[in-house]
């Protein structure tokens, strides 16, 4: 009889995981048909290099190689931006192409650009995106801000879904609005008073909000049916997805969306015991947004973008105080229940790599962008999965040769014993597509392990 | 005898410093001096950078701290004072990109090394650069940017230097996540500097200050 999930061991649960990604189901939960019988060899060939250069267990066949870049798929494609976040016949023709055209080990899938409507709709204000805040020819980028304000600490504590309905979202969403004024539902008890509490929903300003809140579902439902279609193509042509979902660092969360760098920053200064219990607060969540993305998906990766934990941002000191307890947490949890974190250590973390290494071994994949690769293979790489490290300025500017070269070496290094994915560091727009080609050429050329 | 703002403003004692500002302008002490030793302060959070003793929190704080001086300073001030500059740059972030947190560190970096930024913000078109730099004459610019896609926003900044005719009037240097000697040479760059303490020493080198 198969064991009980809450039965296994987290080794257990890794396997499991990893062996549903090996057979994949469309969103309604019925097996994916490959297309052709070499398809679902490759996909499930695919899984198994990636499978094996993650656990650390075995030697895998060769080296697997991602390409994962932002808005690439679209310059390449001859469509802008915008395009891709408007019009999902052209996103998904742009990231088909990509992938068709490379070949790399994962389909990167459409995800990323996101619904511009839905986001028109909403108001959004925490990002400008292509045509709306910067050029429709540019990626979407943050409009950082204090959205949280420095004394609304407790009421994150308290009760983060609240804070977050009836504060965060009406800041961040200006047409969610009519959230300010939404009862707190857990005063909806018993009949007593209890029809006090739907009041607010009668209100013309939350009345107008749930409208747009309907309008944009609708946008958002009819972008994640093209874009599930699309992964389900590219899986049945036995290209497995690059991520299940994704979670992020608790001083990343604070900092990045919600306090702002100045803010958080400041607040290590002021109020150093309210962002240790606010992370500590968010940790448990942020665990629950990692495990229900991959049992969803049935994928085991989380990808996990690092951002203010970088060399240079903070000492080592608060690194250690601030950044890595929490992030650490998160990544036990995620592990715990079976998923590898995935975590991207954009730019250098090379003063971090120490503090880094104290996690179990075979359970994570780690994204390197500048880091001293030599020392993230020594350090690091003893204990976890490597990918990265091809630089954004070569693969822009570079020449073929040059980034084979670069390839073979990181090979040799970061690939010795296995535990190494050949990746791109960092997320790019515009490079060359012959320098890609001449990256996923690499890999298969000179990663074949000798057994 | 009050402790020495100098020294508690660089070792970002904020509530110190306060205390320390409001008994000096209730004793009638001279706004200017204070702001004098306020930036002696800065100086030193400055070096202290420099040194990786303090990293990018303690800058945000310490231009907190100074902000709150300032403010307690400026309603005692009569006149302003006019302190010698090393030199003019002009700074920003270049056409389709909005990240402002190097460019910010760069710019306070250079500020309390004495140098007078005009910080153009971010997302800025090439034209602004080449109509600020027409305006100052400022000798050296600093492009800023995070994207690859910046990397031909700065080429056509320096290109459009160059149809302005001021491209040899002055030097410039380009700095960001991604940016290296490889992308100096792609964009006409006269350097590159890999962090903000880079940036300082090039803009030093080009004022001529040791």
């Amino acid at each position: 009889m198969e064991k009980k999930w809450q039965e296994m061991t987290s080794d257990e649960k890794q396997e499991a995981m990893f062996q549903r990604w090996m057979s994949p189901k469309d969103l309604q939960g019925n097996d994916i048909k490959f297309q052709s019988p070499q398809a679902e060899k490759a996909y499930k060939e695919r899984i198994t290099i990636i499978k094996d250069a993650i656990q650390m267990k075995k030697l895998p066949n060769r080296v697997p190689v991602f390409l994962l870049p932002s808005f690439f798929p679209c310059y390449h494609a001859g469509i802008t931006p915008r395009d891709a976040m408007y019009d999902y016949d052209k996103l998904n023709m742009a990231f088909k192409k990509f992938l068709l055209d490379f070949e790399p080990d994962t389909n990167l899938t459409s995800i990323g650009p996101g619904p511009g409507r839905a986001f028109e709709i909403l108001d959004y204000k925490l990002y400008s995106w292509p045509g709306h805040g910067v050029s429709p020819n540019a990626s979407y980028q943050c409009n950082e801000g204090e959205y949280m304000k420095a004394d609304e600490y407790d009421a994150l504590i308290d009760d983060p879904s609240n804070f977050f309905s009836n504060t965060y979202l009406p800041r961040v969403f200006g047409a969610l609005d009519g959230f300010k004024m939404l009862p707190a539902l857990t005063g909806i008890l018993e009949i007593f008073g209890v029809a006090v509490n739907f009041v607010p929903f009668g209100l013309p300003p939350v009345q107008a909000t749930y409208k747009a809140l309907f309008e944009a579902g609708a946008e958002a439902l009819k972008w994640i049916g093209a874009v599930g279609a699309f992964n389900n193509e590219a899986t049945s042509l036995g290209f497995p997805a690059a991520f299940g979902g994704f979670t992020k660092a608790p001083f990343d969360t604070i900092g990045d969306t919600l306090r702002g760098t100045r803010g958080i920053m400041l607040d290590m200064y002021r109020q150093p015991d309210k962002l240790l219990k606010a992370m500590d607060r968010l940790t448990p969540i942020m665990i629950k947004m990692g495990v229900s993305a991959a049992q969803m998906n049935g994928h085991p990766l989380i990808f996990i973008p690092l951002h203010k934990g970088a060399d240079g941002f903070l000492s080592d000191e608060q690194f250690k105080k601030f950044y890595w307890p929490t992030f650490r947490k998160v990544m036990i949890g995620l592990i715990n229940e079976g998923v590898v974190p995935f975590p991207a250590a954009e730019g250098r973390w090379t003063t971090r790599l120490d503090i880094l290494k104290d996690i179990p071994k075979g359970k994570t994949l780690w994204m390197i962008d500048q880091s001293d690769m030599a020392k993230v293979k020594k350090t690091l790489g003893g204990v976890a999965c490597l990918a990265g490290n091809v630089p954004s300025d070569l693969l822009k500017l570079g020449t073929p040769e040059q980034v084979k070269d670069y390839v073979k070496k990181l090979i040799d290094t970061a690939g010795k014993g296995g535990g190494y994915i050949v990746c791109n560091g960092a997320f790019f727009d515009e490079v060359k597509a012959e320098n890609l080609q001449a990256m996923v050429a690499a890999a298969k050329q000179y990663g074949a392990y000798k057994k | 005898m009050a402790k020495d703002l100098v020294k508690t403003l660089a070792d970002l004692k904020e509530q110190e410093v306060m205390e320390i500002v409001k008994s000096r302008l209730s004793a009638g002490d001279d706004p200017l001096k204070i702001l004098e030793d306020a930036r002696k302060g800065m100086e030193i959070v400055g070096k202290r950078f420099a040194s990786s003793e303090y990293f990018i929190p303690d800058l945000v704080y310490s231009g907190e701290i100074l902000r709150a001086v300032t403010e307690l300073v400026k309603p005692k001030l009569s006149k302003t004072t006019e302190s010698k500059k090393l030199g003019k740059v002009v700074f920003g972030t270049v056409a389709g990109d909005i990240h402002d947190i190097g460019k910010d560190i760069v710019v306070f970096m250079l500020d309390v090394n004495g140098f007078e930024v005009y910080d153009l913000g971010v997302d800025v078109p090439v034209q602004k650069f080449v109509e600020k730099i027409k305006e100052t004459g400022a000798p050296i610019v600093g492009l800023s940017g995070f994207l690859t896609l910046a990397f031909d926003s700065m080429k056509q900044t320096i290109e459009a230097m160059k149809a302005a005719g001021v491209r040899d009037k002055v030097k410039v240097m380009i700095g960001g996540g991604q940016i290296s000697e490889e992308v100096r040479k792609y964009t006409g760059a006269d350097a590159y500097g890999k962090d903000a303490m880079a940036g300082v020493a090039l803009a030093k080198q080009w004022a001529g200050v040791k």
